[in-house]
């Protein structure tokens, strides 16, 4: 019993780790799909997390904050959008521009703000999105089997975990089952078509970017409002990146974006639950060992298992109407 | 163009007499950065003093990363500050390489023994104030399950960890969970990952936390607050990060340790040689305020007080890590 109560709780935490990454994932997705490479998701997600902390504690209200988020999360995607999209610039150095600005605005619009070194003030209750205790979770807490898994691992979330595991079967249906979802496909794919169907290609892109500042956006409101309780330098740590690396993973397909997220995700937490108990068999293993897991495995499982990931043909290449 | 190149000159102009003025001492921090609540901002705060006290201004830089570090060291150097302090372990390579350029300067490093002439090496006996801090943990908590989690996994962080485990023992813990937060010195601030180690280990039934990680404490500190257990911040007083779910702090007083060299070195009487500062030197201490009355009973405290003394009078001896690379708690 205890090993299943032990798992659960990895499990839970397995979801707590892997929410900002299936949401930069997904925001990845509507980016990539259309044919813009998007490296700066890490530094949209980064001044989301800035703005959306810094609202929030200055309006007293997470709602505010998670609005804020979004607006600065989105400005940047146009930032980019304007440099890649209409002066059809380097996708990538746009990108990398774009996390540079990110690390460096939000430590210093954060010092003059708050005079905190670039921290804002810790949240207080209330500004922050707290967690949701589900209907009848602790009295159906001690029930064998099934109450431990709706007490830790569906109930007791935030709001903000279960918006985006909804946005994995939203964004498939925006995808796959709307006139706008199959042109933004197909714009990734092949824009001359698109063009000659007397589509804008420029416009089209621009509205994909917007979907991706609006999830990073929100994976940054979960860094600094749900997650910790105020924005610290630097917070992403990565995280980004390794939606990148997810995104690669999952073939540019929602599903697979979560499950690989997960994966991350329940690596992460394995590996910070195991540090320094002994395995069966094996015994005691290196703390080392355990941190590297995550990055061991993703490298075997790249390598190995999932086949060939083929990208969305046009992206990365600047869209230029024939005259 | 001309104007870029008037405002780069009017702007050198302003900086320049600043230099001219006294000898300034030099302080550097560490990855962590000045404003981490914790190890660097002690320096800071000890910096600070001496510029309130004195009168006289300093000159700071804060590394972003490791290929810096002999540069700025070497740069004010060159500028002649004196004496130039460093605070991390990890300017240890860099400051072998400058010190022995510049015989004439005064240099400080704090957490490393550096042996040189003119370099002051300032290390604390943070076991000692972490086994006092381990007492009042294995008093507080209910489940007499604590918890530990370090920065990067270096011998230093050991040290810590070890006098905790001894201190937490000894007051009736049965389990002491230890976590490192990563091996890299990203592990100085990573509060995301402090706080998912903290909720994993209050998952396993611990209800008092330590956190021995810079920056990446503040995340620790958040996630024991917000489960509604206990926290314990280390180096700066963190008491007042979550107030009311802080049972105390290991204040390490590097704050002093800056101040020290500083006014050493303006009063011309700075030596070098290592100084071990421990709790008979007030090198380390626990933290009381009024954000942690109410958490710290009468009997945590006799049982504090009591243990201080055992270890200043040598009847405690609380083993150090670095010694020998085990800790026989």
């Amino acid at each position: 019993m205890d090993v299943f109560i032990a798992i659960v709780q990895i499990l839970d935490s397995t979801i707590r780790l892997s929410v900002p990454l299936l949401l930069a994932c997904l925001a990845g997705l509507f980016s990539e799909r259309s044919g813009i490479f998007d490296i700066g998701l890490e530094g949209k997600m980064l001044v989301g997390a800035f703005a959306g902390a810094a609202a929030a504690s200055v309006f007293h209200s997470a709602f505010i904050g998670l609005g804020m988020a979004i607006l600065i999360s989105v400005a940047f995607a146009m930032v980019h959008g304007f440099a890649s999209i209409t002066h059809r610039g380097n996708q990538i150095v746009s990108g990398v521009a774009i996390n540079f600005i990110a690390a460096g605005s939000t430590i210093i619009l954060g010092q003059a703000w708050f005079q905190q070194g670039g921290r804002t003030p810790a949240l207080q209750p209330g500004e922050r999105f707290d967690a949701i205790v589900w209907p009848g979770a602790e009295a159906v807490r001690d029930v064998p089997i099934i109450g431990p898994i709706y007490a830790e691992l569906i109930s007791g979330h935030s709001l903000l975990v279960y918006l985006a595991f909804l946005m994995v079967p939203f964004t498939w249906w925006v995808l796959f089952r709307t006139r706008f979802g199959l042109r933004l496909r197909a714009v990734g794919e092949n824009p001359a078509a698109v063009d000659t169907a007397g589509i804008s290609v420029a416009w089209l892109r621009y509205r994909a970017l917007i979907c991706t500042g609006i999830l990073t956006g929100v994976a940054g409101a979960y860094l600094s409002m749900v997650q910790n309780g105020g924005f610290v330098k630097d917070m992403t740590a990565g995280k980004g990146y390794i939606a990148l690396a997810a995104l690669i993973f999952a073939k540019w397909k929602p599903v697979n974006a979560m499950f690989a997220c997960l994966l991350f995700g329940f690596l992460d937490a394995a590996a910070i639950r195991l540090q320094g108990s002994p395995l069966p068999i094996i015994g005691k293993v290196p703390v080392q060992f355990m941190q590297a897991l995550p990055y061991i495995l993703t490298v075997i499982l790249l390598a190995g298992f999932i086949g060939k990931a083929i990208p969305p043909r046009a992206g990365g290449v600047p869209y230029v109407k024939e005259r | 163009m001309k104007r870029i190149v008037l405002g780069l000159l009017a702007a050198t102009a302003m900086v320049l007499p600043a230099f001219a003025a006294d000898v300034q001492p030099a302080i550097l921090y560490d990855l962590g950065g000045k404003f981490d609540k914790s190890f660097n901002e002690a320096a800071f705060h000890g910096a600070e003093k001496f510029k309130t006290e004195t009168g006289t201004p300093y000159v700071e830089f804060e590394v972003s990363n490791a290929s810096q570090r002999e540069q700025a060291l070497r740069r004010f150097a060159e500028d002649g500050h004196n004496p130039i302090v460093m605070a991390g372990f990890a300017w240890e390579d860099a400051l072998k390489a400058v010190a022995k350029d510049y015989p004439d300067l005064n240099f400080a490093i704090i957490d490393d023994a550096v042996d040189m002439p003119n370099v002051r090496s300032l290390v604390f006996k943070e076991n000692e104030g972490s086994y006092l801090v381990g007492i009042m943990a294995a008093m507080a908590s209910k489940t007499k399950k604590v918890a530990f989690i370090g920065g990067m996994d270096i011998p230093l962080i050991r040290k810590f960890e070890c006098g905790y485990v001894g201190g937490a023992k000894s007051a009736g813990a049965t389990d002491v969970i230890q976590n490192m937060t990563g091996d890299t010195p990203a592990a100085w601030n990573d509060p995301a990952k402090g706080g998912e180690i903290a909720k994993t280990q209050i998952d396993q039934g611990a209800d008092v936390v330590y956190a021995a990680a810079g920056g990446t404490g503040v995340g620790v500190l958040q996630a024991a607050a917000d489960a509604g257990k206990l926290g314990i911040g280390v180096d700066s007083n963190q008491n007042g990060l979550q107030p009311g779910k802080v049972l105390t702090s290991m204040m390490k007083r590097v704050d002093i340790a800056v101040y020290t060299a500083f006014m050493d070195g303006k009063n011309g009487t700075f030596k070098g040689g290592v100084e071990n500062l421990g709790l008979k030197e007030g090198g380390v201490d626990y933290a009381m305020d009024d954000n942690n009355k109410a958490l710290v009973t009468d009997e945590m405290k006799a049982a504090v007080e009591k243990a201080k003394a055992d270890i200043i009078s040598g009847k405690i001896q609380v083993h150090d890590y670095t010694a020998d690379n085990a800790c026989p708690y």
